[in-house]
């Protein structure tokens, strides 16, 4: 290349760069609602609530004062409130996101079994998912209330009945089965991954006598690896900022006398209460802004950490064809 | 609805098989064939039952008296129809819908327009530092909401923003990474040689993303759209952060929560129709563009 372009009359050489720099030009010109939207809604507040974390800023009308480490120390010694929230969130993650992509695997597995009736399937499986979170949470409201449909069904097949909502045991695992209900999205991926397949490999398993199960551990397992990546990553990053459900379920159920009275925070006995859900109360209820910050830096820090580690281990679990990324 | 479907065909084949030894074989090999339908058929139902039940006993409780409602009841007895016209003088329906119309359209808008731009910068034009452009888009993706909100909200209580929908809005016209990385991928489908003939035709880069990228995009956009719109329709965290102390602009998702809040389960019959009417509207939206949802649901999982 660079001796072609020695070979070029400055001239010509004048005219590439001028088209080189149009092309800039062209391209800034396209990336500009971008680029002005990322230095607004991204880099200035990031490093404002990075700052801010190290002040004291409470009240709207309040200023920010330099504290140092303060919140951060208050966070992690004077604050059980910050931990119970953080050993909420981390429950479910751990217990949601891989009940998700199980029952997303699943569903998506039975879905390509029948030759019939898939679409009608695939329908019935996906439209929880349309349904929006806060429509969703009011029905589980009243789906699992201790009167209703849930607990009508246990009772026919004298099974124990829990009272979910109103219960800090069961609480949770009922926010789990309203996350399960609207698997519908995890699952069209796992689907378009499982049709995506060679079929050659299973004819190749079959002339070599392998079972169902060895046909799904060592072809199907592998082949969609890289959608289970992507979807613990998706569900970990998400996962941590769980907040509408628990947010409509506490205050729906809860025993306070309005919204935002704080009694039905975390509702029952702080169960619910998710770290988004207490960084909220910090910072829009109560406005210690400074505070808030720096507990949203912390939930960052986690996160990175989090999905570090799932990149890192990815290349021990996850198989990738043609051998790139 | 296609229950076992396998049953058909059996006994139509053995009266035309011809030779007796295949025509056993077959007859067990479809004996198998019609067992293994039958269970994929049962889990399938069952499954089936499970998604949708939830929204059947929805319905039928929006149908109840209030009375009912709050017995263990499954049946509505009487049918109460008028819930759905007291459900508009409990709660400014009309209000919060429009609210909620008004949000979701503008930002979709928005969104659209300011990320097909972007999106064929990463896409379709070939320049250096491309790649790092993209990675530090998708990156944005990762980034917590809570990282940014403190210092955003700030910005808004400045701008005299804070109690109206301009802060949801208008940060849409500023592109949004998700939809430009949609849009990306798809873009990179197009053949090179569509958007290099126009190159050598003398357009520009505007009209070769006007009349050849976006043209043949157009499923991906709806696509985009649709995501955008439905994520407006249900978003709740930004919408009673910066509206929860002016009920006049609340969104459905905000309205309904308040007055799930105020009501704690003893108007259940008014609450499920609310409910219905708030999830009616996207369910029949995705009923009609189920295409173009899924197909572009499949693309996010496609690498690029």
């Amino acid at each position: 290349m660079g001796t072609v372009n020695l070979e070029l009359s400055p001239a010509r050489r004048k005219a590439r760069r001028r088209r080189a720099r149009r092309r800039y030009l062209t391209v800034l010109l396209f990336m500009s609602p971008w680029i002005i939207g990322f230095l607004w809604l991204y880099v200035y507040p990031m490093f404002a609530s990075l700052y801010f974390s190290f002040t004291k800023y409470d009240g709207l009308l309040g200023s920010p004062r330099w504290t140092g480490l303060t919140n951060y120390r208050f966070m992690f010694t004077h604050d059980p409130l910050f931990w119970q929230s953080l050993r909420n969130t981390i429950w479910i993650v751990i217990v949601g996101v891989p009940l998700t992509i199980l029952l997303g695997v699943g569903t998506a597995y039975v879905l390509t079994k029948p030759r019939r009736g898939r679409s009608f399937y695939r329908l019935a499986f996906f439209v929880p998912t349309m349904v929006p979170a806060v429509a969703a949470s009011i029905a589980f409201l009243f789906l699992l209330n201790p009167s209703g449909p849930i607990d009508t069904a246990l009772r026919f097949f004298h099974i124990p009945r829990p009272l979910w909502f109103q219960d800090p045991q069961w609480s949770k695992p009922g926010l789990v089965l309203l996350g399960l209900w609207g698997v519908g999205s995890t699952m069209i991926i796992f689907l378009a991954a499982l049709l995506n397949v060679p079929s050659h490999l299973y004819e190749a398993a079959d002339i070599e006598g392998a079972n169902a199960w060895q046909k799904f551990r060592h072809i199907t397992l592998p082949m969609i690896s890289p959608v289970i990546f992507f979807s613990a990553v998706i569900g970990v990053i998400y996962g941590f900022q769980y907040f509408t459900e628990a947010y409509v379920i506490a205050q729906g159920a809860g025993g306070g006398t309005g919204p935002g009275s704080g009694s039905s925070l975390g509702y029952p006995l702080g169960s619910t209460l998710f770290y988004t859900i207490w960084l909220y109360q910090q910072g829009f209820e109560s406005f210690h802004l400074g505070y808030a910050s720096a507990m949203a830096w912390v939930l960052f820090v986690i996160v990175m950490a989090c999905t570090l580690v799932l990149i890192k281990s990815s290349n021990r679990w996850v198989y990738y064809q043609g051998g790139f990324r | 609805m296609g229950l076992l479907p396998g049953g058909v065909p059996v006994s139509g084949a053995t009266v035309s098989a011809p030779i007796v030894r295949t025509r056993r074989r077959s007859a067990e090999a479809r004996r198998k064939d019609l067992l293994s339908s039958v269970a994929t058929h049962s889990v399938a139902i069952g499954l089936s039952a499970m998604f949708l039940l939830p929204l059947v006993f929805v319905v039928l409780t929006s149908l109840m008296t209030q009375h009912q409602s709050l017995t263990s009841d499954l049946i509505p007895h009487p049918i109460q129809w008028s819930n759905y016209r007291d459900i508009f003088n409990e709660q400014p329906m009309l209000l919060y819908g429009k609210n909620t119309v008004i949000y979701s359209v503008l930002a979709t808008v928005g969104v659209v327009l300011s990320s097909v731009p972007v999106a064929y910068a990463l896409g379709v034009i070939e320049w250096r530092g491309q790649r790092a452009a993209f990675l530090l888009v998708i990156a944005t993706m990762m980034l917590p909401t809570q990282v940014t909100v403190v210092p955003l909200y700030l910005i808004f209580v400045k701008l005299h923003w804070i109690d109206s929908l301009k802060p949801l809005i208008i940060p849409a016209f500023f592109g949004d990474a998700f939809s430009i990385f949609l849009l990306r991928q798809f873009f990179r489908t197009i053949p090179g040689e569509l958007v290099d003939a126009a190159r050598v035709d003398g357009a520009n880069e505007l009209q070769i993303m006007w009349h050849v990228v976006v043209k043949t995009a157009k499923p991906a956009i709806v696509a985009v759209a649709l995501f955008q719109f439905l994520y407006c329709w249900n978003d709740f965290f930004l919408p009673l952060l910066y509206t929860v102390n002016n009920p006049r602009i609340w969104t459905l998702s905000v309205g309904l929560q308040q007055f799930t809040g105020a009501h704690r389960g003893v108007l259940w019959n008014l609450q499920m129709a609310a409910s219905v009417l708030f999830m009616l509207p996207v369910i029949i939206l995705f009923l009609l563009a189920q295409k173009a949802f899924i197909e572009g649901i499949t693309l996010t999982g496609v690498k690029g």
